[in-house]
């Protein structure tokens, strides 16, 4: 069956039993999004050819919560992605949609003009002019360019020699461009563990252009993706995610959403895809994670992205996490951060994001954690802008157990 | 994965059952497709309300009815064993306050105003207890749609009591402060943690009332703060104050569903939910591991020495009619008892008559393992319970909740004795 048939008729599963709506950050925020299942299962059932009855579905944050607390199965956000998508090349994109879902290109325009690019985000005047011609909201957090790439770094590095296995480090455009130390890190964590880590270039993943309803550029990357690592899921290397949502897009979304449920690359590649923390806990249950952890007497506040749990795998991190000495974690109890990758940004969204953050960020607040750990980019520049605790990858704070970085 | 015990199914039963082993100090992992039922029933713990008459005490009543229902999972548990899981149960949601006991069922309100036996219930639904009559005064709002205070009242004063005593009950409408378009219950559950929302209700209520009558809402008063609003509006009306089950989704059920998670968590268990179970890896009539289908293009396997089956029944898809009338368990194939020959009756016409295939689920021995024809477990290590045991109609005889707390208490101490 095509995966858009599939997808969408899985909303005969719905029994209209609400729990969806009860989890959902945005309509429990803000009246202008209705809820998951009024927008998905609900509406759906109108668009037969005439698009959606009214365009309140673009306030979805595309989070994903809706579709794993549905006990019948319904692909509640994968209906509203579709349907989003289609209302978007009805009745246009956005000029702003198209610049932020853009990030390769963003990276490398960015790149080599790292304090012009940084002095511009940093400026409010500046941010200010943009708010008002792009719709980016002026106090919406955003990365810094480092003014290189994690790609330069690993082409000068020598891999571990003599190791038993190697394994493919999606490093993601986050890494690349904006935190390329967290990728020296992974590759120091994997290689402490007797990995060969295998980094070819590699682009972005498709997904901010998917969540902003541009599928066929979308597709575009995640096949261009696809075959920058087939070779190597062919021969049996797994390929480990350092982004939890560009490694989702990899594993199924691109697949459900996509409609690529019959691309056989992308299946071969999704087959060998893991999330790191979920490799690196696969390692400890297999005997083979070295558990030479120094004790690391910090409190930890630990935000587990809705994209994480859109792999349907738990919370990978905190086994990790548990293994570590001294260590306090603490997990938050609010579902999302409010972020959703691009959602945060765009003007008229910011006010939801961060009230749908709030009771985060108060957690936060509440404990003040030495680190917050999370396995989102998006969410860390959330929450740290939000509350000043400086926010890590869980990789981070295992890489600082293992006391690897002197 | 690996872990000591995994639990499938996110609902009451699994919960119980999840967070009794991780408590106990198994390492325990909750797998589950979606979150369960805890989300759209009301709280109150039924454990046994008709046997087919109104039932005053289960624990007087229990030991009787397990004799007659040999098929029951109340006769495969025996009645200290249910005592003692609502009594766990209650300390470990203290927040909740639940009050009651097995010696005398309460008699309280529904959103359609009809007298329902049940054990315990939160402290916040306490008042409610009609047994002894009295005067009560049902709060509508009036754009929530789903809870008609003068339709409630109108049945309640017609409920025949067992003690005789009459029931006095109107209905209030109040014009609504929150005034949203469709207001769902979360949404007033969110507005009742506004101090000036609570101010503009008692202030409209407040100068209607009437001397000893005690003042029931649908239960949308607060979720995080919940107990502090419903204290404060007990002190501004100075007199009892309580909540209505209201229709799904069930603002009192999230609260549990929040306690018992939280709970589950601090007690070191895992939760993962999303996957769908598949099947599992068995050897000489053991599982060895649950296999699910994650996100990913692969199946992932949770590797355990134990496994307890909540997955739910008919509703949740755990168990399966098909349309050439077989019905299976879906998750490990077990056989499912109590289903009617193709010949016999299997559904009545009549949707309040007896329905013979309403009581199909999976027999199990004492153990709470499922069990074939010949009464053999099928597996040494796989317990089922809640819904998805045969035997009971929990919606006629009012015993869902504490059926779903029993026999989750129950199969983890099965499993908890096993390991030590």
């Amino acid at each position: 069956m095509e995966t858009m048939e599939w997808v969408r008729g899985s909303l005969d599963h719905c029994v209209k039993c609400t729990i969806c709506e009860t989890f959902c950050p945005v309509s429990n925020v803000t009246p202008l999004f209705p809820g998951p299942k009024y927008v998905g299962p609900q509406a759906e059932r109108l668009r037969t050819g005439e698009g959606s009855p009214d365009a309140s579905l673009d306030y979805c944050s595309a989070c994903g919560i809706c579709t794993f607390v549905c006990p019948q199965g319904v692909k509640i956000a994968e209906i509203n992605a579709k349907a989003r998508a289609a209302m978007k090349a009805e009745r246009g994109v956005p000029l702003r949609d198209r610049l932020i879902a853009r990030t390769t290109l963003m990276g490398k325009v960015g790149t080599p003009f790292a304090p012009v690019a940084n002095w511009f985000l940093g400026n409010q005047p500046l941010r200010r002019l943009v708010e008002k011609t792009v719709k980016v909201h002026h106090e919406a957090p955003m990365p810094r360019f480092v003014g290189r790439t994690f790609q330069s770094w690993a082409r000068s590095h020598t891999p571990l020699q003599d190791a038993a296995s190697a394994v493919v480090l999606f490093h993601g455009c986050n890494v690349n461009y904006f935190e390329p130390k967290l990728g020296e890190m992974a590759v120091a964590v994997l290689e402490h563990n007797g990995l060969r880590v295998l980094i070819p270039p590699q682009e972005c993943c498709g997904l901010p252009l998917q969540s902003n309803g541009l599928f066929d550029d979308a597709r575009s990357y995640v096949r261009k993706l696809t075959q920058s690592f087939l070779p190597y899921a062919n021969r049996g290397y797994d390929v480990l995610a350092m982004s939890t949502s560009c490694g989702l897009m990899l594993k199924r979304e691109a697949r459900e959403m996509l409609d690529l449920q019959d691309d056989e690359d992308l299946k071969t590649v999704s087959a060998h895809t893991y999330d790191v923390c979920e490799f690196l806990l696969a390692l400890h249950e297999r005997g083979e994670l070295k558990t030479d952890f120094k004790p690391l007497p910090m409190t930890v506040t630990y935000h587990p992205p809705c994209q994480l749990m859109g792999h349907w795998m738990g919370k990978p991190a905190l086994d990790l996490f548990a293994l570590i000495p001294e260590l306090k974690v603490e997990e938050t109890d609010a579902e999302c951060c409010g972020m959703a990758g691009t959602y945060g940004l765009k003007a008229e969204k910011y006010d939801i994001a961060m009230a749908v953050g709030a009771p985060v960020f108060q957690q936060v607040e509440d404990v003040r954690p030495d680190l917050v750990a999370s396995d989102g980019e998006t969410c860390r520049w959330q929450i740290q802008k939000a509350t000043g605790v400086p926010s890590v990858h869980p990789v981070e704070v295992l890489y600082r157990a293992y006391g690897l970085g002197g | 994965m690996s872990a000591d015990v995994v639990v499938l199914g996110a609902g009451l039963s699994g919960l119980t059952a999840a967070l009794r082993l991780a408590e106990g100090g198994l390492r325990t992992v909750l797998v589950a497709q979606g979150v369960g039922a805890t989300h759209l029933a009301p709280p109150t713990i039924d454990v046994l309300g008709y046997d087919p008459e109104l039932v005053e005490s289960p624990a007087q009543a229990l030991p009787a009815f397990a004799a007659a229902h040999a098929d029951h999972p109340y006769a495969r548990i025996s009645p200290e064993t249910v005592a003692a899981s609502i009594g766990w149960f209650r300390e470990k949601v203290p927040g909740l306050g639940y009050v009651g006991s097995l010696d005398e069922n309460l008699l309280v309100p529904t959103a359609v105003g009809a007298a329902k036996p049940t054990a315990i219930v939160p402290e916040a639904m306490a008042a409610s207890d009609v047994r002894a009559g009295g005067r009560f005064v049902f709060v509508g709002l009036r754009a929530f749609k789903s809870f008609y205070p003068a339709y409630l009242a109108e049945n309640l004063c017609r409920a025949k009591l067992p003690s005789g005593a009459t029931v006095e009950a109107r209905g209030i409408q109040l014009s609504d402060p929150g005034q949203e378009p469709d207001v769902t219950c979360l949404e007033y559950a969110r507005q009742f943690e506004r101090p000036e929302f609570r101010k503009a209700v008692t202030a409209e209520l407040l100068p209607q009332l009437q001397p000893e009558e005690k003042v029931g809402f649908p239960s949308v008063l607060g979720l995080d703060n919940h107990r502090a609003v419903w204290q404060e509006l007990q002190d501004v009306l100075q007199r009892p104050v309580f909540e209505v089950p209201s229709l799904p989704p069930s603002v009192p059920g999230i609260r549990l569903f929040r306690a018992l998670r939280k709970a589950f968590r601090n007690a070191g268990g895992r939760l993962v939910l999303g996957p769908t179970a598949v099947g599992a890896e068995t050897s000489n009539g053991t599982v060895d591991a649950l296999v699910v289908q994650a996100s990913a293009n692969r199946p992932t396997t949770y590797a355990a020495k134990s496994f307890v089956l909540a997955t739910g029944g008919f509703a949740t898809g755990a168990i399966n009619l098909d349309s050439f009338g077989e019905v299976r368990e879906t998750v490990l194939g077990l056989p499912v008892a109590g289903v009617p020959d193709v010949e016999a009756l299997r559904f009545s016409p009549g949707y309040f008559e007896d329905h013979p295939m309403a009581r199909a689920g999976l027999a199990v021995d004492e153990h709470l393992r499922p069990v074939d024809a010949d009464g053999n477990p099928a597996f040494g290590n796989v317990y089922a319970v809640g819904a998805v045991l045969g035997g009971a109609e929990p919606w006629r005889e009012h015993s869902g909740n504490g059926l779903a707390i029993a026999t989750g208490f129950a199969a983890a101490s099965e499993i908890l004795e096993g390991a030590s």
